[in-house]
């Protein structure tokens, strides 16, 4: 066995050639067939649909099974719409968090506003979503009109529930260069808060798009909050106290009410949809964090 | 005093250069009092949810929450059933994070470790993609393959098949695999390279240090990770509701058999509910689950700081 550190870099002192334990090997075939199991089913029974005639049929505005018609390009819309008001609401919220924590705010509660963040993010989507039924269902009730169940209170919620995505994500890129750049801004008579406003905030923007990309990628593809909290009707909502429909939500209402063989081709258009933001969003955000020497190691922002 | 011209330009400039009290700092000053704003609002939005939520649980916490009036040993044992508590709820979750966590544990741990110490560059990326997809694929999405899954067995070898426990654990198992891995290959990767190198003097052979060197060391971190796939695949309701969770089914029949799970429970308590008892079991069973899978994923983030402070001096030296 070769032993050459100098040309096998430190971490392997062995190289490549030894051999992996068969094991191992198993173990990393069953994870591809996996992944390769997940694509390939929900392709396979995507494609027809989207390929035959009724790719059309599926990819048109109405929503009406009783008459044969199953469009599901308004919950498409109501995805789109759900998972940006979302994430418009939740990004400068996760920000200003942040800001907090690096700076803007005192140095000491710092440390619990991060520890409430990582706690946050511990609660159940459900438990969210069933506290949110019964304390803000009622108050938007009473703003607006309508049942509460709208476009406005899933929006809201689910700002909530990516918050915690976006912050860590953010404040671990903001703790690297904080690293860096306390003392050097102290030195030059900065105050914490203008290292944050001019320094830090404008070297960390990669990072920030990043945390952006990712905490859409969780808006989008969330099941529970859109399907307790926004009503749920399959059309395109004129104001923030209309109800609306998402793919993820459609696609747990499809499947609890049994609609039928014909209501499934739109369940697979909608998994397909899903599947290739999902995976557009995962390129996106691999491509945004690259791997040079700026980028973090996975632990410490992977939420 | 003469010789100096005197115009408004001198004067100007060292003010724009270095932001003083005499200027507004309008740029921190607004991010200042976003910031603080936002602090607010979030922990009083934060504070507001838990209170209510413990309002209305603990109150309803006790025997007659899990067992109703059965008594709680035969319901237990699955003498009796239990027709006005959460205990089959309980006891799905159970059976569903347990069976998801076996069939991960192989897998999840054996690729992160295949990926820390085994894998080529090449392999290394191509896996860490296809990781990475996986770890975005939305968890409905995700009960989408099992329903395929299902429809393929029946078309093929099983034309009895149906959504079941173990179909459901399955997919969960897929979906908490991702984690498991990245936080098995980080705790691996965390160790200090002094560690192998000293290993590799001693003469031990790469499968001595990989297995009785590196493993041990880094099973903080790898326990980890397996907490917090239990907390995530505890807490997930969007697979299940695709892979045969039901609203009454009493405790698990076998692995073939549908099955009840908590935070189903939840979600339709929320929408179906007919009686304040009912609302109140609901309350108590968010409680319960915010307990159970909250304490799993808090726990796993602390092991894995503990984890990550350990070796944090070392690497000075090498």
């Amino acid at each position: 066995m070769k032993l050459d550190p100098a040309v096998q870099g430190p971490s392997r002192p062995f190289g490549r050639d030894a051999r992996t334990p068969l094991a191992l090997r198993c173990a990393a075939a069953v994870t591809v067939l996996g992944i390769a199991a997940v694509f390939g089913f929900v392709t396979v029974y995507a494609l027809p649909v989207l390929l035959s005639g009724q790719g059309l049929a599926v990819l048109s505005w109405r929503w009406l099974p009783a008459a044969g018609q199953f469009g599901i390009l308004p919950m498409v819309c109501g995805s789109v719409l759900l998972a940006c008001s979302a994430l418009l609401l939740g990004w400068p919220l996760a920000l200003c968090l942040c800001g907090w924590m690096h700076g803007l705010g005192p140095a000491r509660p710092a440390r619990g506003l991060r520890q409430l963040v990582h706690g946050m993010a511990a609660v159940p989507t459900v438990v969210y979503g069933f506290v949110s039924v019964f304390l803000l269902v009622p108050l938007v009730r009473q703003a607006g009109q309508g049942s509460g169940l709208c476009w406005l209170s899933a929006a809201l919620v689910l700002a909530l529930l990516v918050l915690p995505t976006m912050v860590v994500i953010m404040d671990a890129a903001l703790r690297e260069q904080g690293r860096a750049l306390r003392l050097t801004g102290a030195a030059l008579g900065l105050s914490p808060a203008q290292v944050f406003a001019h320094v830090m905030l404008p070297g960390a923007r990669r990072w920030l798009i990043t945390a952006g990309v990712f905490g859409f990628g969780r808006a989008v593809g969330d099941t529970l909050i859109p399907l307790m909290l926004a009503g749920n009707a399959p059309g395109v909502p004129a104001s923030p106290f209309d109800a609306l429909r998402t793919l993820t939500a459609h696609m747990a209402l499809v499947m609890s009410t049994d609609a039928g063989s014909t209501a499934y081709h739109s369940l697979f258009a909608a998994g397909i949809l899903l599947l290739a933001v999902s995976a557009g969003v995962s390129l996106a955000v691999r491509r945004l964090r690259g791997t040079g020497q700026d980028s973090l190691p996975d632990a410490e922002w992977r939420p | 005093m003469t010789g100096r011209p005197i115009s408004p330009e001198p004067r100007h400039l060292p003010d724009r250069r270095i932001p003083s009290g005499a200027r507004p700092r309008t740029r921190e000053h607004v991010l200042t009092v976003a910031a603080w704003l936002a602090a607010v609002l979030v922990v009083s939005v934060a504070a507001v949810g838990c209170a209510y939520l413990l309002w209305r649980g603990v109150p309803t916490l006790g025997r007659a929450l899990f067992f109703g009036d059965t008594p709680p040993l035969l319901a237990m044992a699955g003498l009796r059933p239990v027709w006005d508590g959460i205990w089959p709820a309980c006891a799905g979750s159970l059976y569903l994070v347990g069976l998801a966590t076996l069939l991960v544990l192989g897998p999840g741990v054996g690729c992160g470790i295949y990926l820390a110490e085994y894998a080529g560059p090449r392999a290394r990326r191509h896996l860490g993609l296809a990781v990475e997809l996986l770890a975005g694929v939305p968890s409905i999405v995700m009960g989408l393959f099992g329903f395929t899954l299902i429809l393929v067995l029946r078309r093929t070898f099983v034309p009895q098949a149906n959504t079941c426990l173990l179909l459901a654990a399955g997919c969960l198992a897929l979906l908490v695999l991702p984690p498991l891995v990245v936080s098995t290959r980080a705790a691996l990767e965390s160790l200090p390279h002094g560690l192998r190198l000293t290993g590799a003097a001693l003469g031990l052979t790469r499968e001595q240090i990989v297995f009785r060197v590196l493993l041990p060391e880094a099973g903080r971190g790898i326990l980890g990770g397996v907490m917090l796939a239990m907390g995530r695949a505890a807490e997930d309701t969007a697979v299940i509701l695709l892979t045969g969770v039901v609203a009454n089914a009493g405790l698990p029949a076998g692995l073939l058999a549908k099955f009840e799970a908590l935070p189903f429970t939840i979600y339709y308590t929320a929408a179906q509910y007919q009686t304040e008892d009912e609302l109140a079991r609901g309350f108590g069973a968010a409680l319960v689950l915010l307990a159970l899978s909250g304490s799993m994923m808090l726990g796993a983030g602390a092991l894995q700081r503990v984890m990550e402070r350990r070796h944090k001096g070392e690497d000075a030296w090498n």
